[in-house]
């Protein structure tokens, strides 16, 4: 029981982190129809930066939001200088992202060596706590509760202000968004920043547990696609119960069978695409 | 008449291509033998991704899978049962075409977007496989000491130049079948699927089968490579089908000229010779494939093959206007 509970914990605060990843990703691919193939570099490189700063700063928020910042303005500058020569065409945009990953992966290995690193959690948040009588680590409690203030924020933004509107605007048609007068090129500017920025933003807090290593991209990619297959592309809502199932799903798998804990994730996979090819709550 | 001409220069540059493959390993050091080859296997797995890419417009991240499949199927018959050449090949082809039918029931009836994460995803839980499942795969070790077949003739594989040659032979005639797949009424179905699926359905095409068979078909070609991978390395890991290795494997088609067999022929051997060359002096040979990416996509997004066509005839348009005027 005792087990179950422990890894019920890891699996929620594995998914929170999913979030952080996947949400971005399917904010793009909302506006944008593309599949950002650099989105677990972003992930990565934001631990790196963060790893940076915080053992020059020893600050762990400072850490948090200059990687995030920092991320944010690559993408940005990634989506204004090359994506945006190919307006709506899905393969040579996402061409271009895989040659931007493959490029991140070498810079952050140029940079920072081949060694994994592990990045401090902040010192109010070390140690653990006692929980139905199941000690736990109260950074992951943490992780789990920051996950769900950002999906609120999220929703908040989406739902209930103008810029929020004018996205969903802008994801149901491309043409009339235009025509109405909203600028449809800058709000794709603006998704594909807060995308880069979340996905640091989750680099950086999955640092004090897993740490950040060469391969973490590509490692993290394929988890953050399969959440939204099973959840659905460009929504927030299939994202977050994406998150959740995956990250359950894959920290039993990796406990239970460790010799098959990727191949676990296959049958969620099969399963929803037969059912829903579109995925929980893809419009498709 | 134009176009006669051109699929003559076509056809007379590629008797030449061949020619020279046949003509010259003899006389060159062994290490560009063992180069020739390694473009040959890359250019079987590159023109079996673009039956899928180029000719039914279905871009597979996960290629690499089908190769790392038939590659560890060999490895692990070979090393631990020493098993033969044909009957390693045969299990290595019948294995990817069941991965293949299985996955392709998850993605035949996706396009575009959907379809590329699919096979993204479908691609990495292969590679989770051979990376975790350490009794069998031997992880993130590989397998190594796979040793040359022996194919049954009086001739031995471990020389490069016979290896060397068989590779052209199977090469040669991957090839011709694949030119005859999608010569045939079926690729020119599959190239209807690609630019108007709706159009095909109504004329009464079964398009999800179509898919479906081109995604067998491109798997089962694929394996083929992954098999002489196996024996030409020695030595398999899941390095062989990481996402990185799907990549590079795009990026031979893109640089070929999708859409045509010989293009990703041609792009894997650029790529295998650009690594191997580039490997010599740096390090840092994902960077440069990066930057090959991005300046494909902004300056050749149809491929070499196409380019020269499109340079041509790009020339042959100012030519006409500069008549009338």
């Amino acid at each position: 029981m005792e087990f179950y509970l422990i890894q019920t914990m890891n699996g929620l605060s594995f998914g929170a982190l999913l979030f952080l990843l996947s949400s971005g990703l399917s904010l793009i691919f909302g506006v944008m129809k593309i599949v950002n193939i650099s989105h677990g570099s972003y992930y990565m490189l934001g631990a790196y930066i963060g790893l940076s700063v915080i053992t020059r700063t020893q600050s762990f928020i400072l850490g948090v939001f200059v990687a995030a910042l920092i991320i944010a303005a690559i993408g940005l500058g990634m989506e204004r200088i090359f994506l945006r020569r190919f307006p709506l065409q899905d393969l040579p945009q996402m061409m271009l992202t895989m040659g931007f990953a493959l490029i991140f992966r070498d810079l952050a290995l140029l940079i920072w060596g081949g060694d994994p690193f592990s990045l401090p959690a902040p010192a109010f948040l070390k140690g653990s706590m006692n929980l139905l009588g199941i000690v736990f680590p109260i950074y992951r409690l943490f992780v789990i509760l920051v996950a769900a203030a950002v999906a609120i924020l999220l929703w908040l933004f989406n739902e209930k202000t103008l810029v929020g509107a004018k996205l969903r605007a802008a994801v149901d048609d491309h043409e009339m968004a235009g025509g109405v007068g909203i600028n449809v090129p800058m709000t794709s500017g603006l998704m594909f920043a807060l995308g880069a920025f979340l996905a640091a933003f989750g680099g950086v807090m999955s640092g004090p547990i897993f740490g950040v290593y060469p391969g973490a991209d590509f490692e993290f990619l394929p988890l953050a696609f399969v959440v939204t297959i099973v959840g659905g592309m460009g929504s927030l809502k299939g994202a977050a119960v994406g998150s959740v199932m995956v990250g359950l799903i894959d920290n039993f798998g990796k406990a239970l069978v460790p010799e098959l804990s990727y191949f676990t994730l296959f049958a969620p996979m099969a399963i929803v695409l037969a059912i829903k090819p579109t995925g929980l709550f893809g419009r498709g | 008449m134009k176009d006669i001409l051109e699929s003559k220069t076509k056809l007379v540059g590629l008797i030449l291509a061949f020619l020279i493959l046949v003509v010259l390993p003899p006389f060159i050091t062994s290490y560009w033998v063992t180069l020739l080859t390694q473009m040959l296997i890359f250019g079987i797995l590159a023109m079996s991704l673009d039956i899928l890419l180029g000719y039914s417009g279905m871009p597979s991240f996960g290629h690499a899978g089908f190769f790392g499949a038939s590659a560890y199927v060999v490895a692990i018959l070979s090393t631990r049962y020493k098993v033969g050449f044909f009957l390693c090949s045969v299990t290595g082809i019948v294995l990817a075409i069941g991965i293949s039918a299985v996955f392709g029931l998850l993605v035949a009836h996706t396009k575009g977007v959907y379809f590329l994460m699919i096979t993204l995803a479908l691609g990495m839980v292969l590679w989770g496989l051979a990376f975790r499942w350490v009794s069998m795969t031997g992880g993130d070790n590989g397998i190594s000491g796979i040793p040359r077949p022996d194919i049954g003739l009086p001739i031995s594989m471990t020389d490069p130049i016979t290896f060397y040659y068989v590779t052209l032979v199977f090469f040669t005639a991957c090839l011709l079948l694949m030119a005859i797949f999608v010569r045939s009424p079926f690729g020119h179905s599959l190239r209807g699927i690609r630019e108007s699926e709706s159009r095909m359905r109504i004329l009464g095409y079964h398009t999800w089968l179509h898919r479906y068979l081109s995604y067998l078909a491109a798997g089962a070609f694929g394996s083929i490579s992954g098999i002489f991978w196996a024996y030409y390395n020695g030595f398999v890991s899941p390095q062989d089908l990481e996402l990185t290795a799907s990549f590079e494997l795009f990026l031979m088609v893109i640089l070929g000229g999708p859409g045509t067999l010989i293009g990703p022929a041609l792009g894997a051997g650029i790529i295998v010779f650009l690594k191997n060359f580039i490997s010599a002096y740096t390090q840092r040979w994902l960077l440069i494939l990066g930057g090959i990416y991005i300046l494909t996509i902004l300056y050749a997004p149809r491929g070499f093959v196409n380019l020269i066509g499109d340079l041509t005839r790009g020339r042959q348009k100012t030519d006409k206007a500069e008549e009338v005027s």
